[in-house]
C-alpha cells in the first residue's frame, strides 16, 4: 500500500452552536487520542477534520496541504480531503455487501483494478472469506474492520476513528485492540482516535489530548498526561483518584523541595516554584507512589512524608488488593492497591492501622 | 363501463407519477436533512391538500390556472388554448393535489437514512450525484415507491378537485370517477358497478404492494 507522510495540524475555533477552542497535532505515523467526556466536542473536531462540518474559525493542514483555512476562504470538500473516516456504529452501507462497501471508497482506482483491491484490503482486516456478507449479516467486530478496511481503501492522508470500539462486546474489543495495534505500524499517515476510555487512550496512543467542553485541556503522552495533569480539572477527567487540596507553604532551595499542608501536617515535595508560598494548590499521587511501612522492618523512604490512617475498605481482586486508607488526620480518603502477598504479610484487613510514604517525586502539584 | 375515462385516469395518473418522482425526491430530501427557518411553514403548505375540502382547493387552482390569471394567459399565448377543462390543466391540479401523498413517504425515507451514512458516501469520495444514486436511492426506495403508488392511487380516485378544475369532457378529463358519478346520476348502477370494482381493484393492489414494500425492508433490518 501506498502510505504518504505529512502531519496534521488542527486549529479550531467558534462560540456556537457547538463551542470549540481546539489545537492539535498528530505527526504522520502518530495515534492522537482525543479524550474526553461525553458533548466535549470530540466527534464535533473530528468531523471538522473530515469536511462534513465546518467550524466558523481556524485552519486545517495535512503535509503542505491545506484543507481548511477560515480566514483565507478556503474549505475543501470531504471528497477532496482523502481521509479515512471510521464511524461510531460503523455507518456501513447497509444495502451493499462488504467488498461492495470497500469497492465504494475505490473511486479513484481505475475500475477493473477495484474488486481485486478491496479484497486485498479485506483480507488485511482478517476479514477473508465474509466478502459477499451484507453488514446484517456480519458481526459487531466484523463490521468494524469493514469501515476501516474502507477508510483505508482511499489511501488517506489521515485516519480519523470515532469511538470505534463502543460498539462491540469487551472481548471482542480486546482482539480488535490488538488487530489496530499490529495495523498501525503500517501505517505512515496522522492517526486521531476519538475515546471516552481512557485505558482504551492510553493502550493504543502515542499522545492524548484532552478536551472539555469544546477546549483542548493538555496534550501529552499517556503516561506524563496520567502523572501530571495540568490543572485538578485534567486530573478529574483521566480519573485520578487521589486529588487533594493543600496550602503552600515555603520553598527550600537548599533541599530542592517545596513544603505544602496537607493532610493535617506538613508534606515535602519536589520544588514546584510555580506556586507561591501562601497559594492553594491540588496535588495528585499516584498510588504507586504511596509506600506501605512494614511491621517488621524498615522500608524504603519510610522517613519521606509519613501518614497514619486506617483502612476504610479492602477489596481482594486476584492477585492485587484494592484498598482505601482513611487518614487519621483530616479523613481524606487515599486510593491505593498492592499485591495479595504484601497485603497478606503486612495485615491488612478492614480497619487496620497503617503508615504510609508519599513520595515527594510522586506529588504533583496543580493549579485547581 | 366507460373504457375512455378509465385510460384517461390511467394516463393522468401515469403522469402525475412522471412529473411528482423528481419533485418528490428532491423537495422530501430537503424536507429531510436541511434545516431552516420557514420549514414548518413548507411542510405545512405541502400537507394542505391533506385537510382542504378538493372543492377549496378546486376552487383556487381553477382561479390561479384561469384565463384571467398569468399562469392561463401564459398557458394559452403559448399552446393556443386554456388549461382549465383542459387535461394539462388537470395534471397540474394533480400534481398539486398530490405533493403530500408523494414528498411525505419519501421525505421520512430520506430522514431514516442515517447522517452518518450519508457523512460515510461523501469521506469514501463519493460526489453529490454518486451518493444519490449508489446510496441514497436504494436506501430509499420503499419509501419512494410507496409514495408513487399512494399518488397513482389517489389520484385514481380523485373527484372534487377533478369536477372543479376538469369539468366532465369525455376523453379530455372525464376520469373514471367522474364517470361512475356521471352513471349513477344516469340511473346506469351496472357501468357505475364495474368501474367501481376496477377502482377498487386497483386501490387495494396499490395498498397491498405499499405494506409490501414496507414489511420486506422490516424483516430485512431485523
Amino acid at each position: 500500500m501506498a502510505e504518504r507522510g505529512g502531519g496534521l495540524e488542527v486549529r479550531l475555533a467558534q462560540a456556537g452552536p457547538i463551542p470549540l477552542e481546539v489545537s492539535l497535532s498528530c505527526a504522520a505515523g502518530e495515534v492522537l487520542a482525543l479524550v474526553g467526556p461525553s458533548g466535549s466536542g470530540k466527534s464535533t473536531v473530528l468531523r471538522c477534520i473530515a469536511g462534513v462540518i465546518r467550524a466558523k474559525a481556524g485552519a486545517i493542514r495535512v503535509g503542505g496541504e491545506t484543507w481548511f483555512d477560515a480566514a483565507a476562504g478556503v474549505s475543501l470538500p470531504p471528497q477532496r480531503r482523502g481521509v479515512g473516516f471510521v464511524f461510531q456504529n460503523y455507518a456501513l452501507f447497509p444495502h451493499m455487501s462488504a467488498v461492495a462497501n470497500v469497492e465504494a471508497a475505490l473511486g479513484h482506482v481505475p475500475a477493473a483494478g477495484r474488486a481485486e483491491r478491496a479484497r486485498a484490503l479485506l483480507d488485511r482486516v482478517n476479514l477473508k472469506g465474509l466478502e459477499s456478507r451484507r453488514p446484517w449479516e456480519l458481526s459487531g467486530g466484523q463490521q468494524q474492520r469493514v469501515a476501516v478496511a474502507r477508510a483505508l481503501a482511499r489511501d488517506p492522508r489521515a485516519l480519523l476513528l470515532d469511538e470505534p470500539f463502543s460498539a462491540v462486546d469487551r472481548s471482542t474489543r480486546q482482539i480488535l485492540y490488538r488487530e489496530l495495534a499490529a495495523l498501525r505500524r503500517d501505517l505512515a499517515m496522522p492517526m486521531v482516535l476519538v475515546t471516552h476510555d481512557l485505558d482504551e487512550a492510553a493502550m493504543l496512543s502515542d499522545r492524548m489530548s484532552i478536551l472539555h467542553r469544546g477546549r483542548t485541556l493538555q496534550d501529552a503522552p499517556p503516561h506524563e498526561l496520567m502523572a501530571r495533569p495540568a490543572n485538578s480539572l485534567v486530573a478529574r477527567l483521566v480519573d485520578l483518584k487521589n486529588v487533594f487540596r493543600a496550602r503552600v507553604h515555603s520553598h527550600d532551595p537548599a533541599t530542592g523541595a517545596t513544603l505544602i499542608d496537607a493532610m493535617g501536617q506538613r508534606l515535602e515535595c519536589l520544588q514546584d516554584g510555580r506556586f507561591a508560598p501562601g497559594a492553594e494548590v491540588s496535588w495528585a499521587i499516584p498510588g504507586s507512589h504511596v509506600i506501605l511501612h512494614r511491621r517488621d522492618r524498615p522500608s524504603r523512604g519510610e522517613r519521606e512524608n509519613p501518614v497514619r490512617g486506617a483502612i476504610a475498605d479492602f477489596l481482594a481482586l486476584g492477585e492485587i488488593v484494592s484498598t482505601v486508607i482513611r487518614v487519621e488526620a483530616t479523613g481524606e480518603h487515599l486510593q491505593v492497591t498492592f499485591p495479595l502477598h504484601v497485603a497478606r504479610r503486612n495485615g491488612l484487613e478492614a480497619g487496620a492501622e497503617v503508615v504510609v510514604s508519599l513520595l515527594r517525586d510522586g506529588i504533583h502539584l496543580m493549579p485547581d | 363501463m366507460d373504457w375512455t375515462a378509465l385510460r384517461l385516469s390511467l394516463e393522468l395518473a401515469a403522469w402525475t407519477m412522471l412529473v411528482l418522482l423528481p419533485v418528490g425526491i428532491a423537495l422530501g430530501r430537503v424536507l429531510a436533512w436541511r434545516r431552516f427557518a420557514w420549514k414548518p411553514l413548507a411542510e405545512g403548505v405541502l400537507a394542505l391538500p391533506l385537510v382542504l375540502p378538493p372543492t377549496v382547493l378546486g376552487y383556487y387552482l381553477l382561479v390561479s390556472l384561469g384565463a384571467a390569471s398569468p399562469v392561463g394567459q401564459w398557458f394559452e399565448s403559448v399552446f393556443g388554448r386554456a388549461l382549465v377543462f383542459s387535461f394539462e390543466g388537470l395534471l397540474v391540479a394533480s400534481v398539486v393535489f398530490n405533493l403530500p401523498f408523494a414528498i411525505q413517504p419519501m421525505q421520512r425515507a430520506f430522514e431514516a437514512i442515517p447522517r452518518d451514512v450519508r457523512d460515510a458516501a461523501a469521506c469514501c469520495g463519493l460526489s453529490r450525484w454518486q451518493a444519490l444514486l449508489r446510496i441514497e436511492l436504494p436506501l430509499a426506495w420503499p419509501g419512494i415507491l410507496s409514495g408513487m403508488v399512494m399518488t397513482f392511487a389517489h389520484t385514481l380516485g380523485e373527484f372534487g378537485v377533478v369536477l372543479m378544475v376538469g369539468g366532465s369532457i369525455p376523453g379530455e378529463t372525464r376520469t373514471v370517477a367522474i364517470a361512475i358519478y356521471d352513471s349513477v346520476q344516469a340511473f346506469d348502477n351496472a357501468a357505475a358497478g364495474v368501474m367501481s370494482a376496477v377502482l377498487l381493484g386497483l386501490s387495494l393492489l396499490a395498498m397491498a404492494v405499499v405494506y409490501a414494500t414496507g414489511s420486506r425492508r422490516e424483516s430485512r433490518r431485523g
